[in-house]
């Protein structure tokens, strides 16, 4: 099923790193260690990412020291778990005490977080090796990497193209070998699209599954950090070290996480796959839908039923998101004032030219426009025909899914209209770029989980993704379906261009 | 990155007066070329968000949140906070004890 660890890093220039799974296989096993996996990874990054561009910052030492602090409570076998040993790029919106966290903004260059995130603490506890901090769209709001203030991010693929966002590096800096695994945050599809367009796996939890506390807010009523892996299995593992209740954020709800792993490679029974007719429709790419049916077919052969599913109001979200998200926005990137931290402008004469001008210089064009949006969306005399009506029909598209899953156990589609689309195409045109978030975006206006596995290539060698969706809390099932599809057609062997594919 | 210099001319721009009205409410300094932009593609994002209008949500309730709105209490205990050498470092302009802002009054 998977890439055999110890040939791929006795090769060291090669393949660069492999799967979590077989990662900690070779762990287990002897043939490897901890601070060969962080030392694969950083050759791998050396090597590549100069053409790739994914990570903002890289802490060298500091892995390094973790990794033989990993191999030494391995040799007195005190494993703490799957993750034990193993490098994590983490998006720069998740503070890390003592790290950079830009939000690939300038208004934070420089910026150095005096806490920790929950999952930073969860991963740390767990022995996992947080090694760099990778781009993203400006404050997590774009959907290619070209909002960065900093880079470009490219897609290893095709280095023409973009690897998705927001979370452009940690998709890219996986699908290129770089890391094994990585986290990022999913506000309208920012883990799912770009681990489609990256082939690889990405899984938005539900709503109040992760802590978000220490992620830097951008819609608070919408947003989850989630994983991004190679194989379903590493997902699992992450998502089981993330997950749980904090009580520094009071919308992460207080059940237990699932022991992920357990099921993980039991088939589900019976399975009934919702197959909505509105994410089939006009706009999709037909090699999109080409592969995404024969990804579904495999289902098929393995008893699970095809049912079709309507979910009406689909064609509302990404007007009932754009109003929502930027109204959010525009409360939460208030605290950008140029006194507590970040830019400050030296154009000012009083405190309130101050809070414009640090505001004006530090924010880029997409953060801006968003706030402006939401601005307007919340201002009197347009709050109820703009943002309630938005929350109104947020409710309808729940009702949707909620009548849907009286019918099914998942629901099944695309993660994105079109492959990875070329750098540059879709700049000029803010709205067009919305679009192309249009089968993501649904799942974080209802809460629910979503994850985006691999289910094919294009003639061109471009990667897409297979959407799941799932009710509240049925990220184990949404797991063992994607690990169904793996076992059928395992992705791993195939490499990307710039990873020596 | 630059910004776009022509937006779809079909669709009606917010009025430049009303950009700039909303960019103050945002404490957003821009441009005059900033806000020709923006009116443009404010104006087009908009005019899209018409669709809603379509969908009748009589009597419907409004979707804050995806998981139930709950006060969540803690136990009434003092902890360790932020200290203030850290809740300082990031600060453009300190004393040492205050985050300086230019002065207010006057």
């Amino acid at each position: 099923m998977t890439l055999e660890a110890g040939s791929s890093l006795k090769t060291g220039s090669g393949t660069g790193t492999s799967s979590i799974g077989s990662l900690f296989k070779a762990l287990n096993s002897g043939t490897t260690t901890s601070r060969q996996i962080v030392e694969s990874c950083l050759n791998a990054i050396d090597q590549r990412d100069g053409s790739i561009g994914a990570f903002l910052h890289i802490d060298r030492e500091r892995a390094l020291q973790a990794a033989e602090a990993s191999d030494l409570r391995r040799s007195t076998g005190e494993v703490r778990g799957p993750l034990d040993g193993l490098p994590i790029s983490i998006k720069d919106a998740i503070c890390e005490a003592g790290q950079p966290a830009t939000c690939a903004s300038r208004i934070l260059e420089g910026y150095v977080s005096p806490y920790s995130a929950t999952v930073i603490d969860r991963l740390h506890a767990a022995g996992a090796i947080p090694l760099g901090r990778v781009n993203l769209d400006e404050f997590a709001m774009g959907s290619s990497s070209e909002n960065s203030a900093y880079q470009l991010t490219h897609n290893p693929w095709d280095l023409t193209r973009t690897p998705g966002g927001s979370s452009s590096g940690s998709a890219a800096s996986v699908a290129a070998r770089m890391v094994p695994g990585s986290l990022g945050s999913d506000t309208g599809g920012s883990i799912r699209q770009p681990a489609s367009l990256c082939g690889i796996v990405g899984l938005k939890p539900t709503y109040g599954r992760v802590s978000r506390y220490g992620l830097v807010a951008f819609a608070s009523s919408l947003e989850q950090i989630g994983p991004f892996s190679l194989d379903v299995f590493g997902a699992a593992a992450l998502l089981q070290t993330i997950a749980g209740h904090d009580p520094h954020d009071s919308t992460c709800v207080n059940t237990p996480a699932e022991d992920y792993l357990q099921t993980l490679d039991t088939p589900l029974a019976d399975l009934r796959i919702g197959v909505p007719k509105e994410y089939f429709g006009e706009g999709l790419d037909p090699e999109v839908q080409n592969i995404v049916e024969e990804a579904l077919a495999v289902y098929s052969q393995h008893g699970a039923k095809l049912i079709p599913v309507e979910l009406p109001h689909s064609k509302y979200s990404v007007a009932t998101y754009y109003i929502i998200a930027p109204s959010e926005a525009s409360s939460n990137l208030a605290r950008f004032d140029g006194i507590h931290y970040g830019y400050r402008s030296p154009n000012f004469t009083d405190l309130e030219s101050l809070y414009a001008a640090s505001r004006g210089e530090g924010f880029g064009p997409e953060v801006k426009r968003r706030i402006m949006l939401g601005t307007y969306a919340l201002s009197a005399g347009y709050a109820d025909k703009y943002y309630v009506k938005a929350l109104q029909i947020r409710r309808l598209i729940r009702h949707d899914f909620d009548a849907a899953f009286q019918q099914c156990d998942v629901i099944a589609g695309p993660v994105t209209p079109t492959p990875a689309f070329r750098l540059g195409e879709l700049t000029d045109d803010p709205l067009a770029m919305y679009l192309s978030d249009i089968y993501t975006i649904a799942a974080n206006l209802a809460g629910i989980p979503a994850i985006s596995i691999p289910a094919g290539w294009t003639a061109s060698g471009l990667p897409v993704g297979l959407q799941l969706q799932g009710p509240v809390f049925t990220e184990s099932r949404l797991l063992r379906a994607a690990r169904m599809l793996e076992i059928d057609r395992p992705w791993i062997d195939r490499l990307p261009p710039a990873a020596g594919g | 990155m630059t910004e776009p210099q022509q937006a779809t001319k079909t669709s009606p721009a917010l009025p430049l007066s009303d950009v700039a009205r909303i960019a103050r409410l945002a404490r957003l300094k821009l441009t005059e070329n900033e806000l020709a932009i923006y009116s443009n593609q404010l104006g087009k994002i908009l005019e899209f968000m018409t669709v809603l209008r379509e969908v009748d949500t009589t009597g419907v309730e409004p979707m804050i949140s995806a998981v139930p709105c709950e006060n969540v209490f803690r136990e009434d205990l003092i902890v360790e906070s932020l200290p203030r050498k850290l809740a300082l470092a990031n600060a453009p302009k300190t004393d040492g004890k205050s985050f300086l802002v230019p002065n207010i009054l006057g």
